[in-house]
């Protein structure tokens, strides 16, 4: 039953809040279900064993409404719960034009994020992969950017392409199911010829390689980032990427083995490139925004990377790495929005010397960028570590290069840093007050995250061992 | 029987209404009235029951998957009348005759899911064609409506005249204007024998069908005919008449394309990738909101001609829900394009400021028409792409008409950037609280298609 509510509390508040209209009422609301949900996410994850959920649907294809909640989805749904009611919080102070539109868009959108998490029928799981799509259309769209509708259009039709090869590949493999049904369970016993499964892994990784987004396919993304409004930036790059690295693990791995390890040094090549690639730009970038979201890509890639050397250590890695990646990209949104709405600019050769106005602010955007560079005791070191230990046993010259974008990491985070908040005070800096209670709030809790998850990683590990443990038992 | 004769009928009795009442308006309550009794007599018939037995000496031949069709084209029929009746009776000076004609054109499309011979066929085409001409011109002081009438009217004729030879190869081929000619006795080891006169016969046939549901290359009339008839009326040709020369197209050809071998899926995947390419890519580079639908109907077309690639029994589901689907989402984007001052896409800009109702349930629609889940027009295409991967062996075909589909969300998306995202105030005639109620209904339909599609097929099975 739990799975089922994590669903339809955002879904149906959603729908709720779509109706308000301009209401404040609207924004107290989605806080209110976010938090609701979050409360679900935390039993589910305290609860033992995999939970299920399962209705007809669709009985003439052989498609039922059927969930499921392992330890990866019970760690991707508390990452989607614990994301929402942070990001509302941190932007409570923002206003939105039809705000119901807004907050009630949002909600669609974690509703569609659990059904992906959670589906374990392939058609459900397509339904819904769409479902999380089409609201962030509307409202990068609606309450973006200057150029937001080219880029939004961008964004929408590459993932649009993407999903519809992935619609293919799961009617092929539907085809050559034995019991002609989309269930989980019947996809990973289809028998396939080697022609066959490099095909549908064509077909899948091509979906899932553009939402993540992997070099060459990841154009869409620092231009949709920047032109998002903040707070669906968040959700984008703090969860929303991490369906096309669960989607790999959830389904490529398990069904198409052969052609993921025939295909494993072609992509892990790719991602490497990806990682260094992203880094040099990054080190480019005067718009913090822009910064983030080749960040985010380098960090991606070596998730990719480390699925696909395919050993046990590196596939723990990417367990908590999805979550710690989440709370830390989340939180450096947040000091971004903070700064862009504060002092009008997101430039960093306009700002300097904020840390004299702002100086709790300061402290903990140093906090969450030491995550950003992996820093042992913060939460990314343990995942990052777990990853290149991963990487190292697959191949060392790889491992070599992927472990010049941590260098490169720390160049443009710490550069970051210093031309924000330290050096001359810049003009426009003169009038910045330190950190309103709710982001500080907001700020907070992601810290405590990044801390404790650092020290303390064993029950993260622990939570999603039983479906790495699914995954090695299979081969 | 049932539809046909009472199709026949309301036909004489419209037109003789239009002479003994003077009341406009009294018009399309009566039409509405009389596809309702449509639609009772054509269920009633899948019930067994009929209003006269007539012996048809098999030139007839009723089956649960024609009837339930009827079903589908009456039904959309009478969506159709109830949202744009007003407009139908304001194009022009006896709407009695317009609706007259309309159900002529059902008449013919009835023919057309039960005919058993090639010469019903041909008069079910001639039936459901010629009044389209009149509709075309009914406009009659436009100039555009004239030569969209005439062109019509001539591109017609010819493909009516290419139809009619190959009906006569045939006949000379095999003796007979059956539809199953059956397995010719004589083989040439292994391969079944087949007259040349039949095979050359059949391509000519192939060929009329293809003009008549604008499949490229023989689509050239479409975006003119489109454009230049009254809107109301477009939307009828894109939608019930479009499905219904599907439905004859595979009726014709579900047992005929064994004969002409592996040419026949070469000849159609020619087909339906050129009819995907020009729809598709032309659509992209309209202004007009009216000529881009016209485009993006052959490119629908397309999409429908993967029923005939794949020839098996989801196929025939598919192509049921396809014609619902891309009916009731055609019918609702032009149910409002009409209503708008400017067919632009500019015009369209801010509508959702203006008329939040409307550009909803556009968006609906649009969404259906370019496959996005939770739409009706997500599972027609689904059935379409599956049941051609389960007849197996083209996964290379499947893939292009996909990347199609990812075109054709490039200009439906245009139109809900214009509505929602641009700043405008795009100006309408006056909109009725019925007509607002009626959009959302049919967007309530796509939507509830669009998550159990059972709901329409379990009744194909009842």
């Amino acid at each position: 039953m739990i799975p089922l509510l994590l669903i339809s509390i955002p879904l149906l508040s959603g729908l709720a809040v779509l109706l308000l209209k301009d209401s404040p009422a609207s924004k107290a609301l989605s806080l209110v279900s976010s938090i609701a949900t979050l409360a679900l996410a935390l039993v589910a994850v305290f609860s033992k064993g995999a939970l299920h959920y399962d209705a007809a649907w669709l009985p003439a294809l052989g498609s039922r409404f059927s969930l499921m909640q392992d330890g990866m989805a019970k760690m991707l749904c508390l990452l989607t719960a614990i994301s929402f009611p942070v990001v509302f919080a941190a932007t409570y102070n923002n206003s939105y034009q039809k705000s119901g539109a807004f907050y009630g868009l949002m909600l669609l959108t974690q509703a569609g994020l659990m059904g992906v998490f959670l589906a374990s029928d392939a058609l459900l799981f397509y339904f819904f992969w769409e479902l999380a799509l089409i609201p962030v259309y509307f409202l990068c769209s609606i309450w973006g950017g200057e150029r937001r509708i080219a880029v939004t259009f961008k964004f929408f039709i590459y993932t649009f392409i993407g999903s519809l090869l992935m619609l293919i590949g799961i009617l092929f493999v539907y085809s050559k199911t034995a019991d002609h049904s989309f269930a989980l369970a019947s996809f990973y016993h289809v028998k396939l010829m080697a022609k066959e499964q490099a095909y549908v892994f064509a077909l899948f990784f091509m979906a899932f390689a553009i939402k993540m987004p992997i070099f060459p396919l990841h154009t869409w993304q620092p231009d949709a980032y920047e032109q998002s409004p903040t707070a669906t930036t968040m959700i984008l790059s703090g969860v929303m990427v991490k369906m096309g690295i669960y989607a790999v693990i959830r389904w490529l791995l398990p069904m198409v083995p052969d052609a993921v390890s025939g295909h494993a040094m072609f992509v892990i090549i790719l991602s490497v490139t990806g990682m260094i690639y992203a880094s040099l730009i990054a080190i480019r970038q005067d718009d913090i925004k822009r910064l983030i979201a080749y960040s985010s890509i380098a960090h991606i890639g070596l998730m990719c990377a480390a699925i696909f050397v395919q050993n046990r250590i590196g596939l723990e890695g990417v367990m908590i790495q999805m979550f710690n990646h989440g709370v830390n990209v989340i939180g450096l949104w947040i000091v971004a929005d903070v700064i862009e709405q504060q002092l009008g600019t997101r430039k960093m050769s306009e700002l300097g010397g904020l840390a004299q106005k702002a100086p709790v602010l300061a402290v903990l955007l140093v906090l969450m960028a030491l995550a950003n560079v992996a820093l042992p005791l913060t939460n990314a070191f343990v995942g990052e570590f777990l990853m290149f230990n991963g990487l190292f046993q697959y191949n060392v010259w790889i491992t070599a290069i992927a472990g010049i974008s941590i260098i490169l990491a720390a160049v443009y985070t710490l550069n970051m840093i210093q031309k924000v908040f330290y050096g001359q005070v810049a003009e426009k800096v003169t009038n910045a007050v330190d950190l309103s209670f709710n982001t500080q709030l907001a700020l907070g809790i992601l810290v405590v995250l990044v801390l404790v998850m650092g020290l303390y990683p064993q029950p993260m590990i622990n939570l999603t061992k039983d479906t790495v443990d699914a995954i090695f038992v299979q081969r | 029987m049932n539809a046909i004769i009472v199709s026949a009928l309301m036909g004489v009795v419209m037109m003789l209404s239009g002479i003994l009442f003077q009341n406009k308006s009294l018009m399309k309550h009566l039409a509405a009235a009389g596809l309702i009794l449509l639609l009772v007599a054509n269920l009633l018939q899948s019930y067994g029951k009929y209003v006269i037995q007539v012996d048809t000496h098999n030139l007839l031949h009723f089956e649960q998957f024609g009837i339930f069709f009827n079903t589908i084209a009456i039904v959309a029929t009478l969506i159709y009348v109830l949202l744009s009746g007003k407009d139908i009776e304001n194009t022009g000076v006896h709407p009695a005759e317009y609706f007259a004609l309309v159900f002529f054109v059902l008449c013919g499309v009835t023919i057309l899911t039960s005919f058993n011979g090639l010469l019903m066929l041909f008069l079910g085409v001639e039936i459901m064609s010629i009044p389209l001409y009149i509709l075309t011109g009914a406009d009659k002081k436009n100039l555009k409506s004239n030569e969209a009438s005439l062109k019509y009217l001539l591109m017609g004729s010819f493909s009516t005249g290419i139809m009619l030879m190959g009906i006569a190869l045939i006949y000379g081929g095999s003796g007979s204007f059956g539809i199953n000619p059956g397995t010719p006795e004589l083989t040439v080891g292994g391969i079944p024998k087949v007259s040349y006169l039949t095979v050359s016969g059949l391509i000519l046939l192939f060929v009329s069908m293809c003009f008549k549901v604008s499949a490229a290359p023989f689509h050239f009339w479409t975006p003119d005919v489109y454009d230049g008839a009254p809107s109301v009326f477009t939307s009828f040709m894109a939608t019930v008449v479009k499905a219904a020369g599907f439905f004859a197209f595979m009726r014709l050809f579900e047992s005929q394309s064994d004969l002409m071998g592996a040419t026949w899926k070469i000849l159609l995947s020619f087909v339906i990738i050129a009819t995907l390419l020009i729809g598709n890519i032309t659509a992209v580079f309209q202004q007009s909101v009216k000529r881009m639908l016209a485009y993006s109907s052959i490119a629908q077309a397309g999409f429908m001609l993967f029923a005939l690639y794949a020839g098996n029994d989801l196929a025939k589901e598919g192509i049921l829900l396809y014609a619902a689907a891309y009916s009731l989402a055609t019918i609702g984007v032009f149910a409002v394009l009409i209503k708008m001052k400017d067919y632009t896409l500019d015009g369209f800009n801010g509508l959702a400021k203006t008329q939040p109702v409307l550009a909803l349930a556009t968006t609906i629609c649009l969404l259906s028409l370019s496959g996005i889940p939770l739409t009706a027009g997500f599972f027609a295409k689904y059935y379409m792409l599956a049941a051609v991967v389960k007849a197996g062996g083209a996964l290379w075909i499947v893939i292009v008409a996909v990347l199609f589909a990812a075109v054709s969300v490039y200009y439906y998306f245009r139109v809900i950037q214009a509505m929602y995202f641009k700043d405008g105030a795009a100006e309408t005639s006056e909109i009725t609280g019925g007509f607002k109620i009626g959009l959302l209904l049919v967007a309530g339909l796509i939507v509830l298609i669009g998550l159990l599609p059972s709901v329409l097929l379990n009744y194909f099975y009842f």
